[in-house]
């Protein structure tokens, strides 16, 4: 086994030892490993990453990639981990050199799929931002706050959530999750 | 709960997003070297603090992480405006309550 291997099969997240919810109305697991940079500069430069350049508070994927808005000339991309070397090479070549960065921000935040029929309720237990469907579509992206925690928050249909978090905040928050779900006790 | 209007995400954002930033349009003197100490001591501790309208920059922080800028009545705590960063200040009527 190389050392790679091994640092990989040894790899405790955050989340270890942590139960998460999983029932048919909220399920709460942690999404694969996932090589995540933030790309300032202009929407054109996402086009060499895959996707096109996501349009304000919206995310764009193009297969296995995917580009959140977050601000202007701010973005987060979202790619397999093992592409994490051909992204960065893939994007120095093309970047206008001065007026934009990049920065491989894989370990600082971890990925978590928020499913079923309460997770926009579960949600609402902490985030001031209106998740009715109206108001929040299935495709909006944004940073946000959940209680005292930051958080991007991506819809990616009616009954499922895309959220980012900082690694060390990410027991508190599922934690608060959790408590979320209990309160929902009986609707 | 308070919405702020983000002029960059054009939407209503909560308050807890936000944070504030100070008196906008204060600009910084472009040689400080030939300012007198009075100047210098005005421009960085002395601040308008009007009763009424009130220009003000705000950092949508958790949102998109820009500065923009607001007037807000400073009796009746409502954000009239809110503009981009580097925009003239837009007019307005005052509105004491
Ligand atoms: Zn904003």
């Amino acid at each position: 086994m190389s050392d790679h291997a091994v640092m990989m099969a040894s790899r405790r997240g955050p989340l270890h030892g942590l139960s998460l919810p999983k029932g048919t109305d909220f399920s709460l697991s942690e999404a694969p490993h996932a090589a995540r940079f933030i790309l300032r500069g202009d929407g054109a430069s996402v086009a060499a990453f895959g996707p096109a350049a996501p349009k304000p508070l919206q995310g764009s994927a193009a297969g296995t990639r995917t580009a959140l808005w977050l601000g202007p000339y701010e973005f987060l991309l979202l790619a397999p981990e093992e592409d994490a070397t051909t992204v960065e090479a893939g994007l120095k070549a093309t970047l206008p050199a001065g007026t934009s960065s990049l920065v491989d921000i894989s370990h600082r935040q971890i990925g978590l799929v928020l499913e079923g029929r309460l997770a926009a309720r579960c949600l609402s237990a902490g985030c001031p931002l209106d998740l009715a469907l109206a108001a929040f579509p299935v495709g909006m992206a944004t940073r946000t706050i959940y209680l005292k925690t930051e958080i991007v928050l991506w819809r990616q249909a009616e009954t499922r959530f895309h959220v980012e978090v900082w690694r060390s905040f990410a027991p508190y928050l599922v934690g608060h999750l959790a408590d979320a779900l209990a309160g929902t006790n009986g609707l | 709960m308070l919405l702020i209007r983000c002029p960059y995400c054009e939407m209503e954002r909560p308050e807890l997003e936000f944070r504030y930033g100070g008196e906008a349009h204060v600009a910084r003197p472009l040689d400080p070297m030939a300012t007198s100490d009075d100047e210098w001591a005005d421009y960085l501790y002395f601040r308008s603090n009007p009763r009424g309208l009130h220009a003000e920059r705000w950092r949508h922080i958790n949102g998109c992480g820009r500065f923009f800028n607001a007037i807000r009545d400073t009796v009746s705590d409502k954000i009239v405006v809110t503009y981009k960063a580097g925009e003239a200040r837009p007019a307005t009527t005052g509105e004491i309550a």
